[in-house]
């Protein structure tokens, strides 16, 4: 590859189209949070423009509906997934890398079939063994089902190989057993690929949208994405700044984990192990 | 520590053995060497050694006892990798010090211990560094002090200098050197690099072709070498094997080409031999068109001796180590002669045993 330098008129052109996708991916977000301070009075007018901001919508988000629950509950249920899937996950994974047993590879081509269904595929059997459990309408129906992933074991597995094998080597001259090569030198040096795993699977459960609302019935175990939709139905005039506003709260999450991740994925910190 | 390799063999699944029949006693606070080009086994051997990888056939026996299945970490012993193998989110003393705390020695020992291997490989001010943070001779140092550190007297190291520029190289082999004297391990060293084994063994065990092509003391492995490839793998330039026919009514001289013959100190036991001579026992004289025996193709200058490379007129290329600067020239004709020390090997390429060393003189 050369880099030229451009000529002006390149670097209008190419600035131009950037600064219209910004605006295309930023337009709604911005307009979602804009309309968020706004009253909902002016929102229905249409007067996007109005200058009567204030934090009211979000004052009343707190105090007139469930929110605060929603998100209570959907932070219990996303950490306890999250760290269940890097407990399970990188086990499976280890064991898939580091132990020798038969048919190793046709288990793992197994799970990895199951990968490829996609989870709607899934919920009617999915939901008749919940729902015989009696699981229904409660934490555990949106936390046992996600306990683990084939994605996660997939992904730490290709992680986990790409370690030199001296490491593993020098840990059995060393004298240690598997848990001990696993907490001691597997963990560790998988740490960017387990944060990976852990925003991934939060966020994921943090979104769950459809398996929630088809298992839970009662705004004490509802998580906040499904407690959005129900602000907006409860109501029969929408109170939009609100919906708004709460919608701006369910985001915060997500950006926490980006901008804390974007500090941790960093490359290179595996950098002098071997050579 | 003495450890015994007992007709040792290695065969992975479905191949040819790797290894076949390799027997070896490394005594005590030996400096064992194993040498061989690659491919020649010698880091199979040593892992079979360390017990990452499992013995086929025979026996290896550590302080007597038979260690064939025993598990790594009984075996009692220390392994630098050529890789090094650090572990890169532990700084460097929790590196040195993480075997000793695998095994839950207690703290005091392990900061004693982990202070003074830092001390010994003069890495103590860089103690708080990651692996990342250090250079390639320092990483080097790393894993030496955690095999140091370990109280296991035996210590293996695979091409542990591979990895180096070749200055440094120098410098970590007077240091492993130093080291293992100090501290009188019982080393296991595996190089491919014939310099590397001269300079520190005390035994050289060289392989090739699945087998031990001779076990001995530097200077046996020079002076005398067991065959043709022993002969060839130790000493810059390469030792000239020529091959050569007694001359008719004579059993004492021999023939490399018509006009280049050997007058040696003894019978010679065979008609059809290859004659090995040290490229600085062959001598090189400027000749006339019509006496000459061989042409200049090529001079290396390297200081203080010029290594000259001609061809004999049989065609035989040959090396010849000359003192200081000689003043050669491609195409010159030259008169090419021996007069010292030469070996005899067999059609097979084995060493001719004579009674008495084998001299040429002009």
């Amino acid at each position: 590859m050369t880099f030229t330098k451009q000529s002006p008129w390149q670097k209008t052109l190419s600035y131009a189209a950037l600064i219209i996708l910004t605006i295309v991916v930023l337009g709604p977000f911005l307009i979602g949070l804009w309309t968020s301070f706004l009253p909902t009075m002016d929102i229905a007018k249409g007067n996007f423009f109005s200058t009567a901001l204030s934090f009211n919508n979000y004052i009343s988000a707190f105090t007139k509906t469930p929110i605060l629950r929603y998100l209570g509950n959907s932070l219990l249920i996303s950490t306890v997934t999250m760290f269940a899937q890097l407990f399970f996950c990188s086990m499976a994974a280890y064991a898939f890398v580091f132990l020798k047993f038969k048919f190793r590879n046709l288990l793992f081509g197994l799970f990895l079939v199951t990968m490829m269904l996609p989870f709607e595929a899934e919920i009617i059997p999915n939901f008749q063994t919940v729902k015989s459990l009696g699981l229904l309408n409660g934490y555990g129906v949106m936390i046992i089902p996600f306990l683990t992933s084939a994605f996660g074991v997939f992904m730490l597995r290709q992680s986990f190989k790409q370690m030199p094998a001296e490491l593993k080597e020098a840990a059995d001259i060393e004298g240690l057993n598997h848990f001990q090569f696993y907490g001691k030198i597997v963990l560790p040096y998988n740490r960017i690929s387990l944060l990976t795993l852990a925003a991934y699977s939060f966020l994921g459960s943090w979104n769950e949208y459809l398996w929630p609302m088809l298992t839970t019935f009662s705004n004490n175990f509802r998580p906040i994405q499904n407690g959005l939709r129900q602000l907006q139905s409860e109501e029969t005039f929408n109170d939009w700044g609100m919906i708004q506003a709460s919608a701006a709260i369910v985001v915060i999450p997500t950006l926490i984990v980006l901008f804390v991740g974007q500090h941790y994925f960093k490359s290179g910190m595996n950098e002098g192990a071997v050579k | 520590m003495s450890i015994v390799l007992e007709n040792v063999s290695k065969r992975f699944d479905n191949d040819p053995e790797t290894l076949t029949d390799i027997s070896a006693e490394i005594q005590t606070g030996e400096f064992f060497v194993i040498v061989g080009p690659s491919g020649s086994g010698k880091s199979t051997l040593l892992r079979m050694i360390a017990g990452l990888g499992s013995i086929s056939g025979g026996e290896i026996k550590i302080n007597g006892r038979v260690v064939n299945d025993l598990a790594p970490k009984d075996r009692k012993l220390s392994m630098v990798f050529q890789s090094y193998a650090l572990y890169p989110f532990l700084n460097v003393w929790n590196n040195v010090a993480f075997g000793l705390n695998a095994r839950k020695i207690a703290k005091v020992d392990i900061k004693d211990r982990v202070a003074k291997a830092l001390d010994m490989v003069g890495l103590t001010e860089f103690k708080d560094r990651k692996p990342r943070e250090l250079s390639g001779g320092q990483r080097q140092r790393v894993a030496l002090a955690r095999a140091v550190a370990d109280d296991s007297n035996i210590c293996l190291m695979d091409e542990p200098l591979s990895n180096l520029d070749a200055q440094l190289r120098i410098k970590m082999r007077q240091e492993i050197y130093n080291l293992q004297r100090k501290l009188g391990l019982t080393l296991i060293y595996v190089t491919h690099d014939q310099v590397e084994a001269m300079t520190m063994a005390d035994h050289i065990m060289v392989l090739n072709d699945r087998q031990v092509q001779q076990i001995g003391t530097p200077s046996e492995i020079y002076q005398e070498p067991a065959n043709e490839f022993v002969a060839q793998f130790f000493g810059t330039p390469q030792i000239n094997l020529l091959p050569a026919v007694k001359t008719a009514g004579s059993q004492t001289s021999l023939d490399i080409t018509a006009d280049f013959a050997l007058n040696l100190n003894q019978t010679i036991p065979a008609t059809e031999v290859k004659v090995g001579i040290r490229p600085n026992d062959l001598t090189i004289a400027d000749s006339s068109e019509l006496n000459a025996n061989a042409v200049v193709d090529n001079i290396e200058y390297l200081g203080d001796e010029t290594i000259v490379y001609a061809t004999l007129n049989s065609g035989t290329a040959v090396r010849v180590l000359v003192d200081g600067q000689a003043n050669f020239r491609s195409y010159q004709p030259v008169q090419i002669g021996a007069s010292g020390k030469v070996m005899l090997f067999d059609s097979k390429g084995q060493r001719l045993h004579l009674t008495k060393e084998a001299m040429s003189y002009a």
